[in-house]
């Protein structure tokens, strides 16, 4: 694929990810920042295409290396982010019950 | 196969974009969580297609997915909620030492190929940038943590020269970037810079103080997102270029906040290591020193009693004294006893963007009862009290009154409008800038010593008495 498209997708993802987030009410900063941060372990399936390179067994090994972390990232990312919003939404229950 | 594989994919950006919109408010925000979580279930099976067409195995890579796993799940299961700002940068660093490995795994792929010589510009840029921003990610995010979790001291530790030499080094390398663009099979440049790489990610964090914590760990968290980006160019993924471009960008504007709730820059976050450089500063231009009066629980309680309205301002030392629970049943007395009560909170209040959020949602605080600064400074003067738990600069009555103070201009919770003034502290001590705090000698503020939460379970016994 040329560089060229692959820098267009990236100006163009960038925007589209200023205008997503643009207003996020400050509640909602902790999990916002939590959930991107797990996105961000989508480095993942990058890795996880590396790790089956016939090339080189070092590469292979820092390939798995980096599959490790990013799984870290991914699952703990992921857990942590509904724990919290679990517990603003176990209050809007509450709150709906309550009326 | 291949058109599963590519279906599989674009559901996976869909869904993350979709999940980072919902992400954005408080009713979607959990169904936006888990939609970006299927997203990545959705990447990570259509790239397991390819895998195993072209390997038929799983083997090593499924190992590997499952011992992060076995690692993340009980980390994630287990962390308090206090504790949850250091869990967040630690992830995050994993993050970027994932796209370094990555830039690096797929550089030394290319030199055993001996393709290298023959990369383009880009891909070489891309590669270097990849490993760049990740190694920077990963050291600066487990220095944040280490100063979070508290086996860092907070201070800001500032080096001689710190701002020159880092500057040089920044220099070297964006030359070292550039030279590696043309030669690309200099393998040696790319490992000198990886190292160097580590080491500007050390000293970019360690001489920045605890209070600004939050613009440092939104923008570490752009840079996970940058440097997954900068990984999917190197090896032309197009789900790591947008999905990486996405976080980049929301990490962006909450370093953006961040830094308009300190009314600083974001170079001056960064580069001034706030509070050490100016001791001079600290003592403000009133001059005269006057005597902080105090209250035991006792006065607490008579005065809460027959107050109508009280407005609680939690900060960081909230957290520390992991009063949030204390503090609820509290204001569920008082709300019972027919006052109408609040919670303020400043937008960089804690060590993280929403960290006060989260541990009074944790303590089953009502959403309702959650006011912003903007809401309640205009009725700031009708607060009967305003009780300030463990919050110090983010009150500092300074940072509008005092022209020479170095807080000068940052907006804060103007607690001293109220007709009287609680302040829940274990000392005089001053907040971490070293920045003396007028609100602890006003005539209408009062001290009220001890740990946070033993105080305020001092107070709810003597209600409980009556």
């Amino acid at each position: 694929m040329s560089f060229e498209i692959l820098a267009f997708l990236f100006m163009l993802s960038m925007f589209l990810g200023l205008e997503l987030i643009a207003k996020v009410p400050s509640q909602l900063h902790t999990p916002l920042m939590s959930g991107s941060n797990a996105i961000s372990g989508i480095t993942l399936i990058g890795a996880m295409v590396l790790a089956y390179n016939q090339g080189s067994t070092f590469a292979l090994i820092l390939a798995a290396v980096a599959v490790f972390f990013a799984s870290i990232n991914v699952v703990g990312g992921y857990l942590v982010t509904d724990r919290m919003l679990e517990m603003f939404k176990k209050k809007d229950e509450k709150k709906g019950g309550g009326q | 196969m291949d058109s599963i594989r590519i279906l599989l994919l674009l559901i996976a950006a869909a869904c993350f974009i979709l999940g980072l919109k919902l992400l954005g408010k408080p009713e979607t925000a959990r169904k936006g969580n888990m939609i970006s979580a299927m997203g990545m279930l959705a990447a990570v099976l259509g790239t397991s297609l390819i895998v195993w067409e072209h390997h038929g195995s799983f083997w090593p890579m499924s190992i590997a997915i499952l011992a992060g796993a076995a690692i993340g799940i009980p980390t994630a299961k287990r962390v308090k909620m206090t504790a949850m700002p250091e869990m967040v940068a630690l992830f995050n660093g994993f993050g970027g030492i994932a796209s370094l490995l990555v830039g690096w795994s797929q550089l030394h792929l290319f030199m055993v190929q001996e393709k290298a010589a023959s990369l383009l510009f880009f891909a070489g840029i891309s590669i270097f940038l990849a490993m760049l921003i990740g190694g920077i990610t990963f050291t600066g995010s487990l220095v944040a943590f280490g100063k979070l979790a508290g086996h860092i001291p907070t201070k800001p530790i500032i080096l001689p020269h710190q701002n020159l030499i880092n500057g040089a080094v920044l220099l070297l390398v964006l030359v070292g970037a550039v030279v590696f663009g043309f030669y690309p099979d200099q393998y040696w440049i790319f490992l000198i810079a990886a190292v160097i790489s580590l080491g500007m990610g050390i000293t970019a964090v360690i001489p920045i103080g605890g209070a600004d914590m939050p613009v440092v760990i939104s923008l570490l968290n752009s840079y996970s997102g940058l440097a997954a980006c900068a990984a999917g160019l190197a090896i032309q993924n197009t789900l790591l270029i947008i999905t990486g471009a996405l976080v980049g960008a929301s990490g962006i504007i909450l370093t953006n906040i961040m830094c308009k709730a300190m009314n600083r820059s974001l170079a001056n976050v960064l580069f001034s290591g706030f509070g050490a450089s100016s001791p001079n500063a600290a003592g403000g231009g009133s001059g005269e020193k006057r005597e902080a009066k105090s209250k035991t629980p006792e006065d607490v309680y008579y005065l809460l009693e027959a107050a109508n309205s009280v407005v609680f301002i939690p900060g960081y030392g909230m957290a520390v004294a992991q009063a949030q629970h204390a503090v609820r049943e509290l204001a569920d007395i008082l709300m019972e006893n027919g006052t109408d009560v609040k919670f303020a909170i400043h937008p960089v209040a804690g060590r993280m963007p929403g960290h006060m959020n989260v541990l009074l949602a944790e303590a089953n605080v009502d959403y309702d009862q959650l006011v912003t600064m903007d809401d309640i400074n205009p009725i700031m003067d009708t607060m009967d009290v305003a009780v300030v738990i463990g919050a110090n600069d983010v009150v500092n009555p300074s940072a509008r009154d005092d022209p020479n103070s170095s807080i000068y201009g940052m907006p804060i919770i103007e607690a001293d409008r109220a007709r009287t003034v609680l302040i829940l502290k274990r000392s005089l001590g001053s907040g971490f800038a070293g920045i003396e705090n007028p609100l602890f000698y006003a005539d209408n503020g009062y001290m009220v010593f001890g740990d946070a939460k033993k105080t305020l379970e001092a107070i709810v016994s003597e209600f409980k008495e009556d």
